[in-house]
C-alpha cells in the first residue's frame, strides 16, 4: 500500500509541476519554452519504454530509433502523399468508404487527397508492433553482444530505407506534415491538435505531457505487478526465471514490442508536431542517444530516466551544448557507466556513506 | 554478365572484404582476450590515417606510418588502462555502453582537432591513376598493398599467437582466465597489450587503406559496423573466419550492385547478418561449443 | 520581478542547469542554423566560419549604422528536428531579425512554414530549387539553382554530341536534388539517361557500380551529382578501371581539396561553378572580382583552408541580409522587402537581383564552366 501511494504522490506531484511551469511561462511571457519542452517530452516517451526494456528486463536495444523512424514515417508519408491520381482505384475508393481519407488544398492551391491522421497513426504503429514481434521473436534469443548487433542491424535497415526510398523523401525526409486533429472543435469547445504552429503551443504541450504521464502511470504499474517482478527475475537470471515458471520469451517480447509502441507513437506525435521527419530520427547516434539516457537514467529507475531523458533532451534541442552535443552525450555515457553504472541520480550522499562503510567493514564484495 | 565484368565485381568485392577483414580482425583480438567488443575499433583505424597523414608534412612516408602506428598502439593502452582496467567484473552491457561513449568521444575529438575535411596519404606507388592490368581487370597497385598488409597481419598474428611467449600467455589468458592467473600469467597487463595491439593493426589499416578510402573525422563507425559484421559472420574471435567472411561479405556487395540500387547495398549486408544472427548465431566459421562456453 | 520569474522558470525547466542569458545592449540580432557537426558539415562548417568572419569584421568597423551585429549561430548537425527546435527558439526568444541557413534542403523545407508563421526572413544556403519554388514570401536562398547548373551541363554536352549518358549521385539532399533535375531536363536536351544510381554519402569505394556502368558500352558521359568525398572517389576509379569518358560533376565540386584528394584522375573534370575558383583570372571589369578576391584572402588568411563554394554560399547569406538591413532598417518586414528589392548585388556566388517571383535571384550567368589541370580550377574553353 505504501508503494502505491508514494507512486500516486510523485505523480501527482509531475502532474502539478508540468501545470505549475505551464502557468509560469504564461506569467513571464516565456512561453517558448513550451515548444522544447514539448519535444522533449516525446523523447521522453521513447525513453522510459527503452528503459523498463534495458533496465527490468535486461535486454539492450541499439535500435530504438528504427520503432521510432517507423511511426513517424509512416504517418508522415500517408498523410502527406496525394492520393487524388489515384482516385479512381478501388482500393482508394474503398478505403474512402472507410472514411479514413480526407481531402484538402495545399498551400498553394492544389487539390489534396490524403489519409487521416488518426488512420494513419492506428496504421503506423500497428505496424511497428508487428515488426516488433518479427524481429523481437528471434533477436531475443541472443544475448550480450549480439543481441546489442542485431537490434543495432535493425536500426541500420530502417535508417537505410528511409534513406533510399523516395517514398520516404530520400535524405530530405518529408515535410509539409498536416496538424493532427484529436479532437474536433465541437459546440463552441476548442478542439485538440498535434501542430506546431504558434497558436497551438499551450494545447501541444498539455498532449505531449499527457502521453508522457499516461506513459509513466502505465509502466509504473507494471513494473509494480506480478509481471514486473518477473522481468526482474529475467534480469537476475533468466534460467532461474524459467525454473520457477515465468515464459521468459513471452514476456520479453511483451516488453520489447511495449517499448516499440512508444517509440513509434512518440514518432507519430512529434512529427506531426514538427510538421515534418529526417533521416536524422532513424539514425545510429539517436538510437545510441537513448540509450545513453537510459544509462544516465539508471537503467531501472524509471523516474530517474524520466528526469535525464527529459531534461537532457531539452538541454539538447536548445543548442545548449553547441557544435559539442554528441560527445557531451559520449561524455556523459562513459561518465556514468564508470562511476554511476546506477544512473546520476544515483550518486548521493547516503549511498556513497553506505558503500563507505560497507567497504570499511571488509566484506564489499558481491 | 560478361566474363570481364564478373572479375571486375569480383575483384572490387575482395577489396572491400579485406578491408572489413582487417578492421575484424580488431575486433577479434579483443575478444579473445577479455570478451569484449571494442566498439570504437574503428575509430583506431580513423586515428591511424589521421596521425600519419599529419606526421607526413614532417617525415618520409614509412615513418610517419610507422609512427601514427605507435601512437595509436599508446591511445589504445591509455584507453584499456583508464577506462576499463580498474573495472571490477563490469557487465556486458556496461562494457557495450562505454566503448560506444569512447567511439563517439574519440570522432568529436577528431572533427575539432582536424576539422570536417577529407585528407588522404598519397598512394604508395603510382599515382590516383596508375592501374596493374591482371588479364582483362586493371586494379590500383594500392589495392596489393592492401591485401599484402592483410596477408602479413594474419601470417603475423598467428606465428605471435603460436610461438612468442607474450602471444602465448594472451592466449591462455582467452582460453582459460582463471588457470592463465593460477600459472602466473598477469592477465590485467594481457587485456592492455590486447587492445594495443588491436590499436596497432587498426592504425595500420587505417594508413594502408587511406589512398583508396580517404580519411575523415567519421570515417570509422561505418568501418566498424562493417567489421563487426564480418567478425560475427566468420565467428567472433575467428581471425581466418574473419578474412574469408570479410571476402565473402565484399563479394556479396560488389554483385548486389548489379541487381538493386547501391542505395540498398547496405540492407543486404545488414540483412544477412541478421540472418546468420538468427540461424547461427556462432557465426559461419565459429564452433557453437566455443561460443557456448563465452559468458554471452 | 520578471526577470527574477524567468529565471525560476528556466531552472524548473532545465533542471537548474541553465543560467539566463546576460542582459544584453542594443544589438542587431541575426540568428544563424548550420550544420556545423555531422554529415553535412563540410558545408556548415566553412559556412559558418564565412558568416561570423563577416560579422566580425562589419563589427570592428563600427557595426551598422553604429549598431553592432550579434550573430547567434547554432549547430543543427543537420538534423531537421534541431533545426526546427531552433528555428522557433531564433525566431520567439532571441527576437533576431532573420535567420540565415540552414545548410541543407531537408532542414530548409521543414522551416519554411516556420518561417512564414514567425514572418521572419529566412536566408537558406540548402541548394534545392524547391526551397524557392514555390515562393514562400519570407524564405531566400543563396547557391545558384541545379537546374541552372543542369542546363549549362546539358548544353555543353550538346555541343561534344553526347547523347547517352550515367547519372550518379550521393545520398544527400544535394544529390537527390540535383538527380531529378538532370533526369527532368534530359528530354529537353534530346539526352537520354541510361542509368541513375545514388551513393552513400560516406562511400569509400565505387569500382562496382563503376563496372556496372561501363558495361554498358554506349554511355558517352558520366554526370556525378554531390558534395560528399565520394565524388573525388568515383572520379579515381573510372580513371582506374580505364573509363575515358568525360566526367561531369555539379557545382558542389567546387572545392579545391576534392581536387587533391582526386589527384591526377581530376584532370579534366568539366563542371559548372560560381566565379569564385576562378577569381584571380576574371577581367578587371568583372563586377564581382574586387569581392571575390577580398572574400579568398580573408578566408583563407583566417583560417588557413582554402575558400570553397559552399563559404561562399554563407558569405552570401549573411552580406545580402547586411545590405537588406542597411537598405530597410532593423525590422523583419523592412528586411523582407529590402531583400526583395535588391538590384546587381554582387556575391560570390554571382550577381544577385532578388525579386518578387525570384527568391534566388541568380541567373544561368552566375554559372560558368570550368574544368581542372593541373590540380587547378580553370574556364574550361570547350574541346
Amino acid at each position: 500500500m505504501k508503494v502505491s501511494r508514494t507512486k500516486s504522490f510523485a505523480l501527482a506531484l509531475l502532474v502539478v509541476l508540468v501545470i505549475g511551469v505551464q502557468l509560469l511561462t504564461q506569467a513571464t511571457e516565456t512561453t517558448y519554452y513550451l515548444t522544447q519542452l514539448t519535444m522533449s517530452a516525446y523523447y521522453g516517451l521513447v525513453v522510459i519504454g527503452l528503459s523498463v526494456l534495458m533496465g527490468y528486463a535486461g535486454q539492450i536495444s541499439i535500435g530504438h530509433a528504427g520503432f521510432f523512424a517507423i511511426g513517424g514515417y509512416l504517418s508522415a508519408a500517408l498523410t502527406t502523399q496525394n492520393l487524388v491520381a489515384l482516385q479512381a482505384s478501388p482500393v482508394i475508393k474503398f478505403l474512402g468508404s472507410l472514411g479514413v481519407l480526407v481531402a484538402g488544398q495545399d498551400l498553394y492551391g492544389e487539390q489534396l487527397l490524403t489519409i487521416t491522421p488518426w488512420a494513419a497513426c492506428i496504421f503506423a504503429v500497428l505496424v511497428a508492433a508487428v515488426i516488433a514481434v518479427i524481429l523481437g521473436v528471434p533477436v531475443l534469443k541472443l544475448k550480450g553482444h549480439y543481441l546489442a548487433m542485431a537490434t543495432l542491424g535493425f536500426g541500420i535497415i530502417i535508417f537505410r530505407i528511409a534513406l533510399a526510398a523516395e517514398y520516404f523523401g530520400e535524405a530530405d525526409g518529408i515535410s509539409e506534415v498536416p496538424g493532427f486533429v484529436l479532437l474536433p472543435a465541437v459546440a463552441g469547445l476548442p478542439g485538440l491538435t498535434v501542430s506546431g504552429d504558434f497558436g497551438h503551443r499551450v494545447e501541444n504541450y498539455y498532449i505531449a505531457w499527457a502521453m508522457l504521464i499516461i506513459g509513466m502511470v502505465l509502466l509504473l504499474n507494471l513494473i509494480d505487478s506480478r509481471i514486473g517482478r518477473a522481468l526482474r527475475s529475467i534480469h537476475g537470471s533468466e534460467e532461474a526465471a524459467e525454473a520457477v515458471g515465468v515464459n521468459t520469451a513471452r514476456l520479453k517480447l511483451s516488453v520489447f514490442v511495449l517499448s516499440a509502441v512508444f517509440a513509434a507513437l512518440a514518432g507519430v506525435f512529434l512529427t506531426h508536431y514538427n510538421g515534418g521527419i529526417g533521416p536524422s530520427e532513424a539514425s545510429v547516434m539517436k538510437s545510441v542517444r537513448y540509450v545513453a539516457l537510459v544509462a544516465v537514467g539508471g537503467m531501472a529507475n524509471l523516474w530517474g530516466v524520466l528526469i535525464m531523458g527529459v531534461s537532457l533532451t531539452f538541454l539538447s534541442l536548445r543548442g545548449v551544448f553547441g557544435s559539442y552535443d554528441d560527445a557531451v552525450f559520449g561524455a556523459i555515457l562513459i561518465g556514468v557507466m564508470l562511476f554511476a553504472p546506477n544512473g546520476i541520480l544515483s550518486i548521493r550522499g547516503k549511498a556513497v556513506l553506505a558503500r563507505l562503510k560497507k567497504t570499511t567493514d571488509g566484506d564489499g564484495g558481491n | 554478365m560478361t566474363l570481364e565484368l564478373f572479375s571486375q565485381y569480383l575483384f572490387a568485392g575482395v577489396t572491400y572484404g579485406i578491408m572489413y577483414a582487417i578492421v575484424a580482425i580488431g575486433f577479434n583480438i579483443i575478444y579473445n582476450t577479455t570478451g569484449i567488443i571494442n566498439f570504437a575499433q574503428g575509430e583506431f583505424v580513423m586515428l591511424g590515417g589521421m596521425i600519419s597523414i599529419s606526421l607526413l608534412q614532417v617525415m618520409p612516408l614509412p615513418a610517419a606510418i610507422g609512427l601514427a602506428v605507435l601512437i595509436t598502439m599508446a591511445v589504445g593502452a591509455l584507453i584499456e588502462i583508464v577506462f576499463i582496467r580498474w573495472l571490477d567484473n563490469p557487465s556486458v552491457l556496461r562494457l557495450i555502453i562505454i566503448t560506444i561513449g569512447l567511439s563517439i568521444l574519440i570522432r568529436e575529438m577528431a572533427l575539432h582537432i582536424w576539422g570536417e575535411s577529407i585528407r588522404s596519404l598519397p598512394y604508395f606507388y603510382g599515382n590516383e591513376i596508375t592501374t596493374i592490368g591482371i588479364g582483362s581487370v586493371r586494379i590500383s597497385p594500392q589495392v596489393l598493398w592492401v591485401i599484402g598488409v592483410c596477408g602479413i597481419i594474419v601470417l603475423g598474428l598467428s606465428l605471435f599467437f603460436k610461438v612468442v611467449p607474450l602471444g602465448r600467455e594472451m592466449r591462455a589468458c582467452s582460453a582459460n582466465r582463471t588457470a592463465a592467473i593460477l600459472c602466473g600469467i598477469n592477465t590485467r597487463n594481457m587485456v592492455t597489450f590486447s587492445f594495443m595491439l588491436s590499436a596497432g593493426i587498426g592504425a595500420l589499416a587505417g594508413c594502408v587503406m587511406s589512398p583508396i578510402t580517404y580519411t575523415q573525422y567519421d570515417s570509422g563507425t561505418a568501418l566498424a559496423i562493417k567489421g563487426f559484421t564480418v567478425a560475427i559472420l566468420g565467428g567472433l574471435g575467428n581471425s581466418m573466419g574473419a578474412v574469408v567472411a570479410g571476402i565473402l561479405l565484399g563479394i556479396i556487395e560488389a554483385f548486389s550492385v548489379s541487381i538493386l540500387p547501391l542505395a540498398y547495398q547496405d540492407v543486404i549486408s545488414i540483412t544477412i547478418l541478421l540472418i546468420i544472427l538468427f540461424v547461427r548465431p556462432h557465426g559461419l566459421f565459429g564452433s557453437s561449443e566455443a561460443a557456448g562456453l563465452k559468458e554471452f | 520581478m520578471k526577470e527574477v520569474l524567468k529565471k525560476v522558470v528556466l531552472a524548473t525547466a532545465a533542471c537548474c542547469l541553465l543560467v539566463a542569458p546576460a542582459v544584453q545592449a542594443e544589438n542587431l540580432k541575426i540568428g544563424a542554423i548550420f550544420a556545423v557537426t555531422g554529415g553535412a558539415s563540410f558545408l556548415g562548417g566553412p559556412e559558418a566560419r564565412s558568416a561570423e568572419m563577416v560579422v566580425e569584421e562589419i563589427n570592428k568597423a563600427g557595426g551598422i549604422n553604429g549598431n553592432t551585429i550579434e550573430l547567434i549561430i547554432k549547430d543543427s548537425g543537420a538534423s531537421p528536428e534541431k533545426a526546427i527546435s531552433f528555428a522557433k527558439q531564433l525566431i520567439e526568444e532571441d527576437k533576431v531579425l532573420a535567420i540565415i541557413g540552414p545548410s541543407t534542403s531537408g532542414e530548409t523545407m521543414k522551416l519554411k512554414k516556420i518561417a512564414e508563421q514567425g514572418k521572419t526572413p529566412l536566408i537558406s544556403c540548402g541548394a534545392a530549387e524547391v526551397i524557392v519554388n514555390p515562393v514562400a514570401k519570407y524564405v531566400f536562398k543563396t547557391p545558384q539553382k541545379d537546374s541552372f547548373a543542369v542546363q549549362k551541363i546539358y548544353g555543353e554536352m550538346n555541343k561534344m554530341g553526347i547523347k547517352k549518358i550515367a547519372v550518379v549521385a550521393g545520398n544527400t539532399g544535394f544529390g537527390k536534388a540535383g538527380k531529378k533535375q538532370l533526369l527532368d531536363a534530359a528530354e529537353k536536351f534530346g539526352i537520354e539517361v541510361a542509368a541513375a544510381e545514388t551513393y552513400d554519402k560516406k562511400a569509400t569505394d565505387l569500382t562496382a557500380l563503376v563496372a556496372k556502368l561501363m558495361a554498358d558500352k554506349e554511355i558517352q558521359a558520366v554526370v556525378n551529382w554531390s558534395i560528399v568525398p565520394a565524388q573525388a572517389i568515383i572520379a579515381k576509379n573510372m580513371r582506374q578501371a580505364g573509363w575515358e569518358v568525360p566526367l561531369f560533376q555539379s557545382h558542389g565540386f567546387g572545392n579545391i581539396k576534392y581536387v587533391e584528394a582526386a589527384g591526377a584522375a581530376a584532370e579534366g573534370i568539366i563542371f559548372p561553378a560560381g566565379r569564385l575558383l576562378i577569381a584571380d583570372s576574371l577581367p578587371d571589369a568583372d563586377p564581382q572580382k574586387a569581392l571575390l578576391l577580398k572574400y579568398k584572402n580573408d578566408y583563407e588568411t583566417k583560417y588557413k583552408e582554402a575558400a570553397s563554394t559552399f563559404g561562399g554560399h554563407g558569405y552570401d547569406a549573411i552580406t545580402v541580409l547586411i545590405a537588406a538591413i542597411e537598405n530597410g532598417g532593423a525590422d523583419r518586414d523592412k528586411i523582407r522587402n529590402a531583400i526583395e528589392k535588391l538590384d546587381g548585388f554582387p556575391g560570390t556566388g554571382g550577381v544577385f537581383t532578388y525579386s518578387p517571383e525570384d527568391h534566388n535571384g541568380l541567373g544561368i550567368d552566375s554559372f560558368v564552366m570550368l574544368t581542372v589541370k593541373d590540380g587547378k580550377f580553370v574556364p574550361y574553353e570547350g574541346k
